[in-house]
């Protein structure tokens, strides 16, 4: 936590001039500079990410080959390059996709519903996604264009239906678990359905079934990937629009109207904005957990909680840490391959529990 | 003209009627009292006035311009209002609550500038809260919490302040400083404050005008003398209490009679 601030229980009638520094004060520049940082860790880790694998690759030699001089040869083996333009380099930008709509959606439930434990996972908004997809795969929607991430952006929606009656009309903060607890249990429900469905159709068509329990960012091709970031730059941008009101939803929602937002309205805005996202992300890579509770959770801790600044934030951290999660999958039992969702899960659901116990920020 | 005008308001929750017809007008710079029992309609005439409800029937006019179909930003310019409490989940500095009042006077991508930070130290200083703009709203106590609710108000630059029991949390120093503070902006900036309150004598003491609300009907209207009368109170609240002047201003003074 950036606490610079004195600790002043006992001397709180004594005045001390204290303000937020210049420099923490929200700002364009902040903003900017913060996010450049982020997208230099982005790069980085993107570039160890490519460089290991089953086949290891000098990072110098990679940054050669994208950066270096036209002249001359290139520093790679045709292998090498094949290796890395049409199976490391679209992965990497699939995961960090992913990562960012997912972590994207975790920040405005957890605003919207006021609680930081909310997440698309946890809420069960991703199982109602693949639930969706499954269907669509099941029916033949896939015929049509964009009718599986179609059929599971209605998935996401009715579950985020489902979650915001369970969540009623409570005015304070959401902290009490039975929404968590309803997560739960509609989570078990897309489960025993998703396995039903596949084990009644087995065919070709459908991915491995970890594929949709525990993720997996090895299928996507590159037209999805295109679509996929169509949908995360748009939703971002509609969603970066709302970050002030983010902020005001988030102290209460009377709060909110009466500092000049149109509450209802904003707030199903930014719904079906999240579950595309989430939807999206879902259909072309499965069920991946835990990425939208921890981004959001330890950016805010890091920089303090003005939506403005913690959007873009979280969307690139988040793109990093799934980048990072699916490279310790690549690389931990090579040449086989853990589901990405394993890797976020062994280190989210301990943290879920840290933060349960917590109950604060 | 007057800035407040009720006609008439009739308002229901699904099943339990608020309000029964309640009539008034409100000029500009005028400092008014709401009071009443509970359940009698305080808070929800405070929402009908910044314009978060809508009469059912009859007709709220802020202005001379009915509050349905008011952009919300454009209320928030007008009518500002002090909760009870305010939700701390996250981690808001204090100086970033109070900014948020600068929303209804910015676009959706403009960031706060020197005039807007300017607006926010003035509403801190005058709110005495300056010394803890860069602590967390969850590790301040009740009473400064709701002194940062009172600066982002301030900080909206309304014509119109609404208060919902907002000195209950404060201290006696604090109650004092804001009293005056609601004084002074009435005085000199002619700001129309309404304040809810359970405090007869403070409401007495302070207000120009008191509105006694029971079971969401107006029982009486008027300066604090003409109120606040021992049948008056009788009646609304089923207490006995003697009422005499206060020697120190001359306001009407009430004593809750207990045996």
């Amino acid at each position: 936590m950036v606490e610079n601030t004195p600790k002043t229980g006992y001397k709180r009638h004594t005045v001390i001039e204290e303000e937020i520094p210049i420099y923490r004060r929200i700002s364009l520049f902040r903003v900017l500079h913060i996010s450049a940082l982020m997208i230099f860790i982005l790069l980085a880790l993107s570039l160890v990410a490519v460089s290991v694998g089953s086949v290891s690759i000098e990072p110098g030699r990679v940054l050669t080959f994208f950066f270096g001089p036209l002249t001359g040869q290139s520093p790679l083996s045709s292998e090498e390059e094949l290796i890395i333009c049409s199976v490391r380099l679209p992965r990497i930008v699939f995961a960090g996709i992913v990562g960012a709509a997912l972590s994207l959606g975790g920040v405005v439930f957890q605003a919207i519903l006021r609680n930081p434990l909310a997440d698309p996972y946890i809420l069960g908004i991703s199982g109602g996604a693949a639930l969706g997809a499954i269907i669509g795969i099941v029916i033949g929607a896939g015929a049509f264009y964009l009718g599986i991430p179609l059929l599971a952006f209605a998935g996401a929606l009715a579950t985020v239906f489902i979650v915001f009656m369970m969540a009623g009309k409570t005015r304070g903060p959401l902290l009490d678990n039975s929404l968590l607890l309803s997560g739960v249990v509609v989570n078990a429900f897309f489960s025993a359905a998703i396995l039903f469905f596949l084990s009644i159709v087995n065919s070709m068509e459908l991915h491995s079934i970890t594929f949709w329990l525990m993720g997996d960012l090895s299928h996507a091709s590159a037209r999805e990937i295109l679509v996929a970031a169509l949908c995360l730059l748009s939703g971002f941008v509609l969603l970066y629009a709302q970050a002030r009101k983010l902020n005001l939803i988030v102290q209460g929602e009377e709060t909110a109207e009466h500092l000049g937002v149109h509450v209802a309205r904003t707030k199903k805005w930014l719904m079906v904005i999240t579950s595309l996202m989430i939807a999206v992300a879902v259909s072309l890579a499965g069920i991946i957990g835990f990425v939208g509770m921890m981004v959001p959770h330890l950016m805010r801790l890091v920089f303090g909680s003005d939506h403005r600044l913690i959007l873009p934030v979280c969307a690139l951290f988040g793109a990093s840490f799934l980048i990072a999660a699916d490279t310790v999958a690549r690389v931990l039992l090579a040449p086989a391959e853990l589901p990405v969702g394993v890797v976020t899960a062994l280190c989210g659901a301990p943290y879920f529990i840290f933060l349960l116990k917590r109950k604060r920020l | 003209m007057s800035v407040i005008t009720a006609e008439n308001i009739r308002f229901s929750y699904p099943g339990k009627p608020v309000m029964n017809g309640v009539s008034f007008s409100i000029e500009a710079a005028e400092m008014v009292a709401v009071i009443g029992p509970n359940g009698s309609g305080k808070t929800t005439l405070l929402k009908m006035i910044n314009g978060t409800l809508f009469p059912d029937g009859g007709r709220m006019l802020i202005d001379g311009r009915e509050t349905t179909g008011w952009p919300r930003k454009e209320m928030a310019r007008q009518v500002a209002i002090v909760p009870q409490e305010t939700a701390v989940t996250f981690p808001f500095y204090a100086e970033e609550i109070v900014l948020m009042g600068r929303f209804p006077h910015l676009n959706n991508y403009r960031f706060e500038d020197k005039k807007d930070y300017r607006i926010v130290r003035e509403a801190m200083e005058k709110t005495d809260t300056i010394s803890f703009a860069a602590r967390r709203l969850d590790e301040l106590s009740a009473g400064e919490r709701q002194r940062v609710l009172i600066a982002r108000a301030l900080a909206q630059e309304p014509k119109i302040l609404l208060l919902d029991e907002s000195t209950v949390f404060l201290d006696l120093k604090h109650q004092a400083e804001f009293l005056s503070l609601l004084r002074q902006l009435n005085a000199v900036q002619n700001l129309t404050v309404m304040f809810v309150t359970h405090d007869i004598n403070l409401a007495a003491q302070h207000a120009h005008k008191i509105i006694l609300l029971d079971c969401g009907k107006i029982y009486a209207i008027g300066m604090p003398a003409e109120v606040i009368t021992a049948a008056n109170i009788r009646e609304v609240y089923d207490v006995d209490v003697f009422v005499d002047r206060n020697p120190h201003d001359g306001s009407p003074r009430a004593t809750l009679l207990t045996n």
